[in-house]
């Protein structure tokens, strides 16, 4: 396999046929980066094992509380029929954000954990584009992912509480949860990406990621008064989790959609941050 | 025409200093070797040159530009850092395409990279499989892409088998005839004597010679001669009167420093002393490197540190 003779001079005119680089060649490369890794922690797997969970829970939680109806204290009763498509919805959720959290992270930490960072900053010296490329096609590929599995997940749960409750597509506010879902999950792996691109390391990364997710949120509710409301409603996972909710009771302080706004208000001023650190640091 | 050009460098981490006011220049068209022991900063200055790191002070240009100015960086410049830059989960040719894509390449010259360096067979295979020696060809694919016209490779022959290095001697060579810039980092003295034309020397992150091969051979070897004679005592005694040093061989020879072979021959002559040998030694590239990157850390930046720690070495001693 060993060329003893150079020959070198070049059959394709590079020259001729490139094209100066632009953000869709950078989205492309991104996607091939997506799409190529084979291992263990694969990312297809992973994807798959979020569409499986994602449906799986959601058909588990529906089942039994369809099944225990009856049993359900009467306050329980209530939080599902005032909101049946949240429930059904955020049953599978809760998996599907952690899996994206970890996912996202680990997308960005591996060019650092392989050493793969090096040539693609070699390629793309300017930095913040690749930062971006990344975190777009990532942010669409969680979409698509989120997507298939929330309306198969809304399927099946309606199906569940047919019995009890009668809840579909058309419902006032339902097809815009069941997209939202998609949405929050979407933004959620862009949130996840800068978060990897400042911390760099892959453990340091799912664990501080994490720990934002599901430690601060349940922490902050303890903070008393309005203050503590406030703070509670504003955190970035909270704020963006209102968009794939059907009902606005007295006590958010956001709506759906200022919610989802507040969450990518952070997810943009967390970006700027890890793009400035990027360009700032040594690779 | 694209020099790399190296101005007034620096970069410290934290307090240690790894590139201290360097500066240099890599002309076109002739293959120049980046040579210094392990920790002299040849990788931290590649990755300066490079964009990598960010220096501390100074600047480096190739072509007259940073590189992170560049707007297609691959086809002015192939880099080869550091082996294993790539994903152990990712296939050589998918590695080879997200590049190229980065670029506006067209697909086909992937396949031309893979051609190039002789990887076709393994182009779908996960790198994490790799052997040192493919790992190292993909890299050189990787920098060879864009069909650069400056070339910057921080140990090429790591890890190749003797067919690849002479390969890759010849590719080297190759490349700067057709006139391009080939920045060639090594170890291995006896390596860039063979394709190195111009030679960078730095030690402890410092230059200590910038010319070309054979110049660096010639004044920084010193020559010595080896002497045998039945009476070295005698002959030492005579020699260093005569201004030469004297080192007595293990095996009872004399290597003289400072004086060449006529000298010590017409005195042993003039006082009836009888030689059995009387060779000249002739250093190599490796000797005349380890003498300038000996005395650079003897007498370089730390040279206060290193008598600090004499000094309290020889506290207790003469305590005692």
């Amino acid at each position: 396999m060993t060329a003893t003779t150079v020959a070198l001079v070049p059959p394709v005119d590079l020259g001729a046929l490139s094209h100066t680089p632009g953000f869709p060649d950078l989205l492309r490369s991104e996607w091939t980066k997506l799409r190529s890794v084979r291992s263990v922690r694969s990312t297809r797997w992973a994807f798959g094992f979020l569409v499986a969970l994602g449906v799986g829970f959601t058909t588990l939680l529906t089942w039994v509380t369809s099944a225990q109806w009856d049993t359900l204290p009467a306050l329980q009763q209530q939080a599902v029929l005032a909101d049946p498509a949240g429930q059904i919805l955020g049953s599978g959720f809760q998996f599907s954000q952690l899996a994206i959290c970890v996912l996202g992270a680990l997308v960005m930490t591996s060019e650092y954990s392989s050493g793969t960072i090096a040539p693609s900053l070699l390629a793309v010296p300017r930095r913040t584009p690749m930062l971006l490329a990344k975190a777009a096609v990532f942010a669409v590929v969680a979409f698509v992912v989120a997507e298939a599995a929330a309306f198969p997940a809304f399927f099946i749960g309606a199906a569940m509480f047919r019995s009890h409750i009668d809840v579909s597509l058309g419902d006032p506010d339902v097809l815009r949860a069941v997209i939202g879902s998609g949405l929050y999950i979407s933004v959620l792996g862009a949130f996840a990406i800068a978060v990897g691109a400042l911390i760099r390391h892959t453990a340091a990364a799912i664990t501080g990621i994490i720990g934002f997710v599901l430690v601060l949120s349940p922490l902050a509710l303890l903070l008393p008064g309005s203050v503590g409301a406030h703070i509670h409603a504003y955190l970035p996972t909270e704020a963006g989790q209102r968009i794939a909710m059907t009902t606005q009771s007295t006590e958010q302080l956001l709506s759906p959609w200022q919610g989802f706004a507040v969450f990518c208000a952070w997810t943009l001023a967390l970006m700027v941050v890890a793009a400035f650190q990027l360009r700032r640091r040594d690779a | 025409m694209q020099v790399i050009e190296v101005h007034d460098l620096s970069k410290h981490y934290g307090g240690k200093v790894a590139v201290d006011h360097l500066s240099f220049t890599v002309e076109p068209g002739t293959v120049t070797g980046f040579l210094g022991p392990n920790g002299a900063g040849k990788s931290t200055t590649m990755r300066l040159i490079v964009g990598l790191d960010r220096p501390t002070s100074g600047s480096a240009t190739i072509g007259g530009k940073p590189y992170v100015e560049l707007i297609q960086p691959l086809r002015v410049v192939g880099a080869l850092l550091e082996a294993g830059a790539v994903h152990p989960g990712r296939s050589a040719y998918d590695h080879l395409l997200y590049l190229s894509q980065t670029q506006g390449f067209p697909r086909a010259r992937v396949d031309e990279a893979i051609e190039l360096v002789g990887l076709h067979d393994v182009a779908g295979e996960r790198a994490g499989g790799f052997s040192l020696g493919m790992g190292q060809r993909l890299g050189i694919a990787a920098a060879l892409l864009g069909d650069p016209q400056v070339l910057i490779l921080d140990e090429p022959v790591n890890g190749l088998d003797p067919d690849g290095i002479f390969w890759f001697r010849n590719l080297m060579k190759y490349l700067a005839g057709q006139g391009r810039t080939v920045l060639v980092s090594s170890h291995l003295m006896s390596e860039m004597a063979l394709t190195a034309d111009n030679l960078v020397v730095i030690g402890r992150g410092r230059l200590i010679a910038q010319c070309s091969t054979v110049e660096f051979i010639a004044t920084n070897s010193e020559m010595t001669v080896l002497v045998r004679t039945p009476v070295p005592d005698e002959l030492t005694a005579l020699l260093i009167t005569a201004g030469g040093r004297v080192v007595r061989e293990a095996d009872g020879g004399l290597t003289v420093h400072l004086m060449d072979a006529e000298h010590i021959g017409d005195v042993a002559g003039r006082n009836g002393v009888t030689l059995h040998e009387l060779s000249p030694q002739t250093a190599s590239l490796e000797e005349a490197f380890m003498e300038r990157t000996h005395d650079s850390m003897e007498f370089g930046g730390h040279a206060d540190d290193a008598r600090l720690d004499d000094g309290s070495h020889l506290v207790p001693a003469n305590a005692s």
